[in-house]
């Protein structure tokens, strides 16, 4: 049976067809739909959202360590937090087959950098399958699988936004039962990494490296393609779509696996091809290698850009050169750019309008709200990795001392804390910090999609479950009095904030609003508010607070007047289908322009 | 069957329905036998910034991305988004606009004005254009989320592929309550292309 799937959709199908019994995942675009479409449609495989990757990967070696076949996805980054588990999981090798995928992000749609992690291959001596397309994705898994029994090792497939994100037709087949049974067995010298036993395992370790070099000569995977003997492409992965579409014709070695490298068949095809180039994304991981056998390839980072993403355009535009004749635009004018945005009602935007207020430094954290760092709020001024705002907001204040009193401020997100603040937390709270952090605690993992974790109740199949509180963690880390804000008020946002601020302690305020987008969080919305054109004049307070419901409209004529007189140069508008009705605009406007339609003003809503 | 790739961008903004659209141009014409591939970006993007999906079919498709200047359709279902676009097409490209405007944050700022008659500049240059009234049709229905659905209406008018499988295809992604809705949408959205 054939059917349309995208990379991810494939992934989670290869998992089941391989007997996967144990998948764990933290969400993280370009990956969340690989776990998401496991607990949906292959309900025998047990699912997780582990509280961050690290923790992913550990409860998958224990389901590998029980005989499990078993699968931790993750983004590219993912990878950095679950390295410490990985590159000594390397070491111990598998029981039951263990697969790391990774979901890498060239172009950066959605991360904070574009890494490209075929180095985690090399750099733990295991094998890494990069599929070109959704079908090979399917098939990719399933081969990891094996590959992980057979040569004791854990195994990575590589995929890229455009292989997650992308689809196309899969044939599909029947699970197999995998061939390790479920068990306790006890093996110390193989599991337990003390230096004495670790020594003996980096030797078998190298020797495994070997044998999986023999194994990529002989993989179907890597295959040569020849047809015009003289103009030859080395690639894998998408890289190879790309280039097959822009030269049909020429010859390629295909590579499914790229680490470790067929040194021999490499070999062979650089005998039966004049011109060799070599057309891959990002790092020049395949050139640098091939190089160091020895071969010398016509072309391969001299011809692409180490950022990016390729594509077929970038492909004919590097083969080509000075000989490439760029496509003569129709229309050459410069257009509003149009960024992503925090959502009409979005709990954050009141945190943010009164940290801007204040002029604090705002040390901020993975998720949605990172775009509070874009006009017009322009308050996050920092960002590196999940939890880091806590830590950034600490050793800034711990250096600034008496002058940073007041100012210092981290954002973190309520997945996020989860994730990696609560280590960061513990930190001010043992060493005496007097920084204020600001838990955005939207019920949700917002920016991925609303997945579940620990603070929201539900398992990721929607199952009641424990629920984090986050009042009594913080004071469990050392915060003595944790407060509790609603972000739609804009007078309580302002007073709890300040005095938080003011006081020499640690501080954590958890700011209480759900993502407007979890529509379970809500009993109901609002009336949409509305703006009196007789009263506006034109300030731009309302406009300010980023919202996509509000936007500035320039008036003229009889209309630049307000009704009792004053100036102005445009009005605001308000478009009902987009506002869910949370009355920031209406605290922000001194004019009295903006009016509620409901019997009374309601700051934020009925939470359910 | 044609040896040639045909190739669709479909653009629009976070919100709009433009992956389901192109979910559904792909299960339709995987159903009237081709290969498909189609590729778009998830994630931060959704939150009211840019969507495109990329959307081909042929005898045997390579990259799910088009190249820039080999765009046989141009899929907008906004107009400063078609604008956008409009450079990824072939010179002798059709474009088919949703007539909708949504405002970016810098013409909401007032501070960058939203392009003024987009329709008659790129009708300008391309002949075969298509502006269809999707949101206001479907909001006359009752249903500004129809809009994509009037659009897939018109854009099946393009191509030799049985009315049945999109009408199947697009039901097959909606629940049963609003399955009125969508066929007289659909069918709408077929009455708005005279001649394709």
């Amino acid at each position: 049976m054939k059917k349309i799937l995208s990379g991810n959709e494939a992934i989670a199908r290869g998992a089941f067809e391989a007997g996967v019994k144990f998948a764990a995942a933290y969400p993280g675009t370009p990956s969340t739909e690989i776990l998401e479409t496991i607990a949906q449609e292959y309900k025998d495989i047990y699912a997780e959202w582990s509280p961050n990757e690290k923790v992913a990967l550990e409860v998958v070696y224990g389901a590998s360590m029980a005989g499990a076949r078993a699968i931790a996805c993750m983004k590219h980054v993912g990878v950095n937090v679950a390295a410490d588990p990985f590159m000594t999981l390397s070491y111990v090798g598998v029981n039951g087959g263990l697969v790391l995928v990774t979901c890498d992000d060239p172009e950066l749609y959605s991360s904070q950098n574009e890494q490209d992690n075929r180095n985690y291959a090399k750099f733990a001596k295991v094998p890494m399958f990069e599929p070109s397309d959704s079908q090979e994705a399917k098939d990719f898994i399933k081969l990891a699988f094996e590959v992980s029994e057979k040569f004791d090792t854990p195994v990575m497939v590589r995929g890229v936004t455009r292989i997650s994100h992308a689809k196309g037709i899969v044939e599909l087949q029947d699970p197999i039962l995998p061939p390790v049974p479920i068990e306790i067995k006890k093996d110390t010298a193989k599991y337990t990494m003390l230096p004495s036993y670790a020594r003996v395992r980096h030797v078998v370790i190298e020797e495994r490296l070997l044998k999986l070099k023999e194994f990529a000569e002989q993989f179907q995977g890597n295959r040569m393609e020849i047809n015009d003997p003289t103009m030859g492409i080395i690639t894998a992965g998408i890289s190879y779509q790309y280039a097959k579409e822009v030269y049909p014709n020429y010859s390629y070695l295909k590579l499914g696996m790229v680490w470790p490298l067929p040194k021999d068949l490499v070999g062979e095809f650089f005998k039966k091809v004049k011109k060799v180039y070599i057309v891959e994304e990002l790092d020049p991981f395949l050139e640098e290698n091939i190089r160091a056998m020895g071969f010398k390839p016509k072309g391969g980072k001299n011809l692409f850009s180490l950022c990016g993403e390729l594509n077929p355009y970038l492909v004919e535009k590097g083969m080509l050169g000075k000989k490439f004749k760029a496509p003569k635009p129709f229309f050459k004018e410069t257009l509003p750019p149009r960024p992503p945005n925090l959502c009409p009602g979005c709990p954050h935007r009141g945190v943010f309008h009164v940290l801007r207020k204040l002029k604090v430094f705002a040390s901020g954290d993975i998720g949605c709200y990172t775009l509070g760092a874009y006009p017009p709020l322009n308050v996050i001024n920092s960002n590196i990795c999940m939890g880091s705002s806590i830590g950034g907001a600490h050793g800034m204040a711990k250096v600034l001392g008496e002058k940073g009193k007041g100012k210092i401020v981290g954002v973190i997100g309520d997945s996020t804390f989860l994730h990696a603040g609560v280590h960061p937390l513990m930190d001010m709270g043992y060493n005496k910090s007097y920084a204020t952090i600001i838990l955005l605690d939207n019920r949700t993992t917002g920016m991925t999609g609303q997945q579940e974790h620990p603070a929201t109740g539900y398992t990721i199949r929607g199952e009641k479950t424990h629920r984090i509180d986050f009042v009594e963690l913080g004071k469990a880390l050392g915060i003595e009095n944790p407060r509790k804000l609603n972000p739609w008020n804009l007078e309580e946002t302002e007073r709890v904030i300040t005095e938080e601020l003011e006081t020499d302690e640690p501080s954590l305020v958890i700011s209480e609003g759900p993502c407007t987008l979890l529509r379970r969080a809500f009993k109901k919305f609002n009336k949409p508010l509305q703006v009196d054109v007789t009263k506006c004049i034109g300030c731009k307070a309302c406009v300010n607070l980023g919202c996509p419901a509000i936007s500035y409209q320039p008036v003229d004529g009889e209309m630049a007047v307000t009704a009792d007189g004053k100036k102005r140069k445009g009005i605001s508008h308000i478009e009902a289908t987009l506002c869910p009705g949370c009355h920031l605009c209406y605290q922000v406007c001194k004019f009295g322009a903006i009016q509620t339609q409901e019997e009374k003003p309601i700051f934020g809503f009925e939470i359910a | 069957m044609d040896q040639i790739t045909t190739n669709i961008l479909v653009a629009g903004v976070g919100g709009q329905g433009v992956i389901l659209a192109s979910d559904i141009m792909s299960e339709v014409f995987m159903e009237a036998g081709y290969d498909v591939k189609k590729s778009e970006v998830h994630g931060m993007a959704m939150r009211g910034g840019i969507v495109t999906s990329h959307f081909r079919f042929g005898k045997k498709v390579y990259s799910p991305l088009i190249k820039e200047g080999e765009v046989d359709i141009l899929f907008a279902f906004e107009q400063l988004e078609g604008l956008r676009w409009i450079n990824h097409l072939k010179a002798n490209g059709k474009v088919l606009m949703n007539d909708h405007k949504i405002n970016p944050p810098a013409v909401n700022l007032g501070e960058m004005e939203y392009p003024k008659a987009i329709p008659e500049k790129i009708q300008s240059k391309f002949k075969d254009f298509y502006l269809v009234k999707g949101t206001e049709l479907a909001l006359q229905l009752g249903d500004a989320r129809a809009a994509n659905v009037v659009l897939l209406g018109a854009i099946s008018k393009f191509f030799d592929v049985n009315e049945g499988i999109w009408l199947k295809t697009i039901l097959n992604y909606l629940p049963p309550k609003v399955h009125e809705l969508n066929r007289k949408a659909f069918s709408i959205g077929r009455d708005q292309i005279l001649q394709a």
